[in-house]
């Protein structure tokens, strides 16, 4: 049955024009941090499907280590989009061979029947505004117009570390006096992690879902703090017809640093180092909004980490890594998160500061887990700039 | 070989339990029903034997909010038939008056072999297999997690506590309790479940009268109550460390 899927596979991924221009110079298999650990990096992928033989690539998990980080689409000299016409299209044949992990099997069965990868339950989604003052207005309840609509995002509403931003976003959406609404109980997971993990129709599902829920109110533009919604509504979402203005929280801030600016008055005398999260920089190219508003906090020191900007390294939790840790430490103890925070560590910084709702759990659990407790502290740039009024 | 799994949606454990105002039954306003665990087993055991040696299954469930979910995903693994049984399932249904339910569908398909997962969580007057197989007047086997077909045959193999495992022959017709099967449930893809959506088709069956006779009737139903709770030891380490000590004593342990 599987070598049935597996030719079927070959002969779908063979009509990729893409992959003929593949120079073979193996760039993508080099800068993948996991490539060492894949039976089949990338460049080999190509290879295998540009000799008929791809059906071997199906029979290995390999493609499983790929956490979708994008760093070989960046580097590949002949602009093949490596990260989704071959990991991500590798995936998708895995699924349909029905070669998945079982702790992804179980994000991705959350996910169709809950609309969050944690298995939640969806009527707990906006339980996190329970008792802020002012109180969080939610569209259909509250109002059916606002300004701005804040998609709030599975982590960012679930997790109870990352809660604490959320939190912390509210509290500057209030001192900025925007006009704001969350979608509550309507909202479902933006689905693009479950995407670049190869479940494409699952991320349909969920973003016909989001779709649906944006047509009933009116609204401005798209506000998030997570860097994988931001990317999927803002590539992927109008290509299903749901096409808004979206914005990453930190260009979001910046638009307003302003009005800002005077309410950051108290000194946050720390060295920090700024992670940038591969949906945000690498793929989305906002490197300078997050350093923007760490420069506009007063007393604070940047200093960069070797891996920065385009050559961040990943925190290790894209493209499903989020939900593949215990499949990934089985295949070769690797862990790139806590290669990161060795890294963050090393320049001397005492906070490894970040912009995505996957990093402040992954980091501060690699933080714990390689000894540096004592030694850096994992905060999101809203956390510094809360803490800065 | 025609094989049925007669399953069970059970209140999903995700979501608050809440008790009606009688205080003898949940809340269905606040009930998320979901496939019961060991029947997804069995709905995956059925698709291997009839990928392995052929076969129709046909994979029947309760009518409950949910349940066209359950009975496409069963579909798009493999099953061939889908048979959703439309009755009063609310507020609550005894296994005693289920099986007696099921019992005329179960016997106008006929089947070789009756799939079932070996509990649930609901289970106060035992557990569906058994009855269905005593209607029936063929056997049971009931913690299941293998099972092989050959010449009217089935072996399974059986789980006993202490990690011991017998083989088991047993004649055909028969019913099977699976506590697993013989690999873990497979994912379906949703584009896959929504392809199947659109070809496949669930026959409705109405059930009849419920006959709760035989079972159980609940009189109360409450929240576990909370008992006294731990004590937290406060200090540096050695004055815990003493704290203990003194504990363990006070105890007899020491």
């Amino acid at each position: 049955m599987v070598d049935m899927v597996a030719l079927d596979a070959t002969d779908r991924i063979q009509d990729d024009l893409h992959l003929r221009s593949c120079i073979q110079c193996g760039d993508c298999s080099g800068v993948c941090p996991l490539g060492y650990l894949m039976d089949f990096p990338p460049s080999k992928i190509i290879a295998e499907i540009r000799s008929e033989t791809y059906a071997r690539v199906i029979r290995t998990d390999s493609a499983w280590m790929c956490i979708a980080c994008s760093a070989c689409t960046t580097v590949c000299p002949m602009q093949i989009p490596v990260t989704i016409n071959v990991m991500s299209r590798t995936k998708e044949e895995l699924v349909l061979a029905g070669n998945v992990p079982p702790e992804l099997q179980a994000a991705l069965e959350n996910s169709q029947r809950y609309g969050n990868p944690e298995g939640e339950s969806p009527r707990k989604r906006a339980d996190w505004i329970k008792g802020i003052e002012p109180a969080i207005p939610v569209f259909g309840r509250e109002k059916r117009t606002a300004d701005v609509l804040w998609f709030v995002g599975d982590y960012a509403s679930f997790h109870p570390r990352v809660q604490q931003v959320t939190r912390g976003f509210a509290r500057l959406l209030h001192l900025l006096k925007v006009d704001f609404a969350i979608l509550g109980l309507d909202e479902v997971s933006d689905g693009d992690s479950q995407r670049l993990a190869g479940e494409r129709g699952l991320f349909e599902y969920l973003a016909e879902k989001n779709g649906r829920a944006f047509g009933k109110y009116s609204f401005n533009r798209i506000v998030t703090t997570d860097p994988h919604a931001f990317n999927g509504m803002k590539t992927e979402y109008p290509k299903l017809g749901y096409s808004y203005p979206v914005q990453h929280y930190t260009e979001f801030l910046v638009e307003h640093l302003e009005q800002l600016k005077p309410m950051l008055c108290k000194e946050v005398k720390t060295r920090v180092t700024y992670h940038d999260p591969c949906y945000l920089g690498r793929v989305n190219k906002i490197y300078d909004a997050p350093r923007t508003l760490l420069a506009a906090i007063p007393g604070l020191t940047l200093v960069e980490m070797p891996h920065t900007r385009q050559n961040s390294l990943c925190c290790g939790g894209g493209g499903g890594g989020m939900w593949l840790d215990g499949f990934m430490w089985n295949k070769g103890h690797a862990r790139v998160s806590e290669w990161r925070v060795g890294e963050a560590a090393r320049t001397g910084a005492s906070v490894l500061v970040v912009a995505c709702p996957y990093e402040t759990p992954r980091f501060e659990d690699a933080v714990k887990t390689t000894g540096r407790v004592e030694q850096l502290v994992v905060k999101d740039i809203i956390e510094l700039l809360v803490e800065a009024i | 070989m025609k094989i049925a799994v007669p399953t069970q949606l059970v209140p999903d454990l995700v979501e608050e339990l809440v008790i009606d105002a009688s205080g003898s039954y949940l809340d269905p306003s606040t009930v998320r029903w979901v496939l019961n665990e060991f029947d997804d087993y069995a709905i995956e055991q059925a698709i291997l034997l009839k990928e392995r040696q052929g076969g129709q299954v046909t994979v029947l469930t309760q009518g409950l909010e949910g349940a066209d979910d359950v009975l496409f995903a069963a579909a798009a693994k493999g099953a061939d038939r889908l048979i959703k049984l439309n009755g009063d399932f609310e507020s609550g249904v005894k296994m005693h008056a289920l099986a007696r339910l099921y019992l005329p569908v179960l016997q106008a398909l006929a089947p070789d072999l009756i799939l079932t997962g070996v509990q649930t969580h609901l289970n106060l007057d035992g557990t569906l297999g058994p009855l269905l197989a005593e209607s029936l007047g063929i056997p049971y086997v009931g913690y299941v997690s293998g099972v092989t077909l050959a010449d009217g045959k089935a072996t399974v193999l059986k789980e006993y506590p202490g990690g011991l495992k017998a083989e088991m022959e047993v004649n055909l017709p028969a019913v099977l309790g699976i506590q697993s099967s013989d690999t873990p449930p497979r994912y379906v893809p949703i584009s896959k479940i929504r392809q199947v959506m659109k070809t496949s088709k669930i026959d409705e069956e109405e059930a009849g009268e419920m006959d709760e006779s035989g079972s159980v009737s609940i009189a109360n139903l409450m929240q576990p109550e909370s008992g006294e709770k731990a004590e937290m030891i406060e200090g540096d380490v050695d004055q815990v460390a003493a704290r203990l000590v003194e504990i363990l004593k006070e105890q007899g342990v020491l």
